[in-house]
């Protein structure tokens, strides 16, 4: 008979599926963190002089600020000195069509599933991949051109589109912000950028795909999209790693702008690389992601699907400062071995009648240790502001930790504000019913945890829903006896 | 079918089961009585390869298969079915979902491809329509919600769709009223098919009026210590445990 812990050690032994790495030639910084390097970086992308000074306004933010202290979890050693903060597969030189690119970087796409190559045109998905920090191809340009949408690497906006990134670059997420947002400005490499023209919808899901190759690199991408007045948009992010033995720090920071009875749906599939069993290596996933919506009745809605990572730390947030806007936030977060997760989202209503919608729900296995962290604030402007939040974590066996850190600030009497939450185990009881129909243990807590996770999961673009499914089929294989 | 050699099983160091011997064949159905304690759900579960029972004797062949050296998805597989007591609630699962996963296992086990969703729906149909089984509840969470009848309803149209070779039913009559207790015994009735055989365990005669076992076991502290047919579950409804109990004393102090 299957004993319960047998399985879960069996669950550590499970190897991470995209944990290879590609041979191809970088062009690399040396490692250390000064103002020559920033310069450096500045210089290689062929910058105007006015970022440059951002990025030196940065480094000078990050200088002065302290490591937090209040995240549930102790805070690695982090030697920002020992990093490189410019990788770039060697080849990188004016790609005009995919018949360009290094044929390995391809391949390297192609074992990760990305639809880059044309081919794969009916999933209708626009793709922009950056791998470690440059962005390597952009497909189906041709065809957003024709609507006037920009989905481009953040280089080429520079270069193009230099008035809208000056414009809104650092107006949502500012080089002050935090420490790791201080350092993402300082030495950010790439990233994508999306314009999306008055009154257009974005006829496809645009996507981009992150991928860290290049050892001891940290990643710095930024990500702006911003949607003019009745536009909509709905944009993903996947993201692996290879296996390595040390920590990799993925420092991004993503600005979503929406104007008037704009809306942006921003989904993410995150799968960095976890680290093994003990809980060596892994990247660190630190993230300052955070929307406005500038206009009347605009809406932003984040959903994430958190697997990867050795630590994910990210609140993905809302500025509600249109009368009448919406935010959303639809997470699910899993944590196995001894990966830890606080996550959750900060939601700031400011405008009258705005409303806002939290679903997060934690899968904690193994030793992993799970937190939603959430601040739902009402300003005193914001009349009639309403709020709910759901906030479920499943347990599966006895070593994991799943907590919960809801904060309620209202400064307006009309507000209304809804917080529910409940915690659950799969139990040997469910596992023991289903076994008795003929269905294993692993199919099982596959079926309980996709029934759990459904009303996230349906907020995903249908073909990566599928995609996450088997992700969090994969993730949690053999966690339960 | 379904041979039980000298079975002894205990839980958490407890001896529960001590030495049952028991033959059921093709077709038949069995009932099996007790006073409470006597080891009747524990049979259930051993069958069924519940976790905290430890086999300490003993053998269990099913079709000519040794039963205790297979999982508990495996044991459904090959054919073994257990109406639980207290169906378990599967929250965020609907209750087709979880019976299109099972069903195609167990063709997938038996080398079957999985049944294509038109088939599968007749098929769901059908058997909704034989056990007399709500549609409104095939789309709700495995459980979730259901009142006791409709739990019980739901093992049986379970029962139904997975057609198993041998179908233990663990007081699947506790907690109906009368009216679910017909529809219950009616579903089961229909299930009879020749083929499949059945042991029903129950506390109270009242059920076998429906179900007309063609044996009745007492089990009495681990051992079975009486069979009969149907007449013997009379007898027990008018005498009760206690007269079985002196005859197995008596017995045994000579």
């Amino acid at each position: 008979m299957i004993n319960s812990n047998e399985i879960i050690d069996d669950i550590a032994n499970k190897e991470y599926e995209f944990g290879f790495s590609t041979d191809i030639e970088m062009d690399m910084a040396p490692p250390g963190l000064n103002e020559d390097i920033i310069r450096f970086i500045s210089a290689k992308k062929n910058e105007p002089e006015w970022l440059l000074e951002w990025r030196l306004k940065g480094f000078a933010a990050f200088k002065k600020m302290e490591f937090p202290k209040w995240q549930h979890f102790e805070m690695p050693e982090l030697d920002l000195q020992a990093l490189s903060y410019y990788a770039a597969p060697k080849k990188k030189v004016q790609l005009n069509s995919l018949d360009e690119v290094d044929p390995e970087l391809l391949a390297t796409f192609a074992k990760l599933g990305i639809p880059l190559n044309e081919q794969k045109a009916l999933t209708g998905v626009a793709v922009d991949a950056v791998f470690d920090s440059v962005s390597v191809a952009t497909t189906f340009k041709g065809k957003l051109k024709e609507m006037g949408v920009i989905f481009c690497s953040f280089g080429e906006a520079v270069q193009e589109h230099p008035d809208l990134v000056k414009k809104y670059l650092g107006s949502v997420v500012p080089h002050t912000d935090n420490i790791f947002a201080a350092l993402n400005a300082a030495v950010f490499s790439d990233g994508s950028f999306v314009y999306i023209p008055k009154g257009v919808r974005c006829p496809m899901e645009l996507s981009t795909y992150f991928r860290i190759n290049a050892q001891n690199t940290g990643q710095f991408e930024r990500t702006l999209i911003i949607a003019d007045d009745n536009s909509y948009v709905s944009y993903l992010e996947g993201c692996t790693a290879p296996m390595r033995d040390e920590n990799q720090l993925h420092a991004a920071v993503v600005e979503l702008v929406a104007m008037e009875h704009a809306e942006i749906k921003y989904s993410t599939v995150q799968n960095w690389y976890p680290g093994d069993k003990d809980g060596k290596g892994g990247i660190y996933n630190f993230v300052t992601k955070r929307g406005i919506c500038k206009g009347t009745a605009s809406k932003i809605s984040w959903t994430q699907v958190e697997t990867g990572s050795a630590i994910t730390w990210k609140y993905p947030s809302v500025i509600l400062q249109g009368d009448h806007s919406e935010g959303e936030f639809y997470s699910v977060a899993v944590v196995r071995n001894k990966q830890i997760a606080d996550t959750g989202t900060k939601i700031h209503h400011i405008g009258k009648g705005t409303k806002s919608r939290i679903i997060s729900k934690g899968i904690s296995a193994g030793r992993g240790d799970n937190s939603y962290r959430g601040l739902v604030s009402v300003g005193p402007r914001a009349d009639n502001a309403r709020n709910f939040t759901q906030c479920d974590s499943l347990l599966i066996g006895n070593q994991c930790g799943s907590h919960t850190f809801p904060y309620i600030e209202s400064r307006n009497k009309t507000a209304m504000i809804e917080h529910e939450a409940t915690t659950s185990k799969i139990g040997e009881d469910q596992i023991f019913y289903l076994n008795q129909r003929g269905i294993d243990s692993e199919k099982t807590v596959a079926l309980i945890v996709n029934g759990y996770v459904k009303e996230v999961l349906n907020q995903l673009p249908m073909e990566f829903a599928v995609e996450a499914q088997k992700l969090l089929s994969i993730t949690l294989e053999g966690s339960v006896g | 079918m379904l041979t039980i050699k000298n079975l002894h099983a205990e839980v958490e160091g407890k001896k529960i089961l001590k030495g049952i011997n028991l033959e059921i064949n093709k077709g038949e159905m069995h009932a099996i009585m007790g006073p409470n304690g006597s080891g009747k759900s524990s049979l259930a579960s051993v069958l069924a390869g519940r976790d905290n029972y430890t086999v300490t004797e003993g053998e269990v062949w099913f079709n000519g298969k040794n039963l205790l050296d297979m999982a508990p998805e495996d044991r459904a597989r090959e054919g073994v079915f257990l109406a639980f007591q207290y169906p378990v609630e599967i929250p965020g699962v609907s209750n087709l979902n979880f019976l299109k996963t099972a069903l195609n296992e167990i063709r997938a086990y038996k080398g079957l491809p999985a049944l294509e969703a038109r088939e599968f729906l007749k098929l769901t149909k059908e058997k909704q329509q034989l056990v007399d089984f709500h549609s409104n509840l095939m789309n709700r969470s495995l459980n979730e919600g259901f009142s006791g009848g409709e739990k019980k309803r739901n093992e049986i149209f379970q029962l139904a769709m997975l057609d198993p070779q041998l179908a233990i039913l663990d007081e699947t009559d506790s907690g109906l009223d009368i009216d679910a207790l017909r529809i219950v015994s009616n579903g089961v009735n229909k299930l009879r098919d020749g083929e499949k055989s059945f042991v029903v365990i129950t506390h109270y005669q009242r059920l076998l009026e429906y179900i007309i076992p063609d044996f009745v076991h007492v089990l009495y502290n681990g051992r079975i210590i009486k069979t009969g047919t149907k007449e013997l579950a009379l007898e027990l409804e008018e005498r009760g445990y206690d007269w079985l109990k002196e005859e197995l004393h008596l017995k045994e102090s000579v």
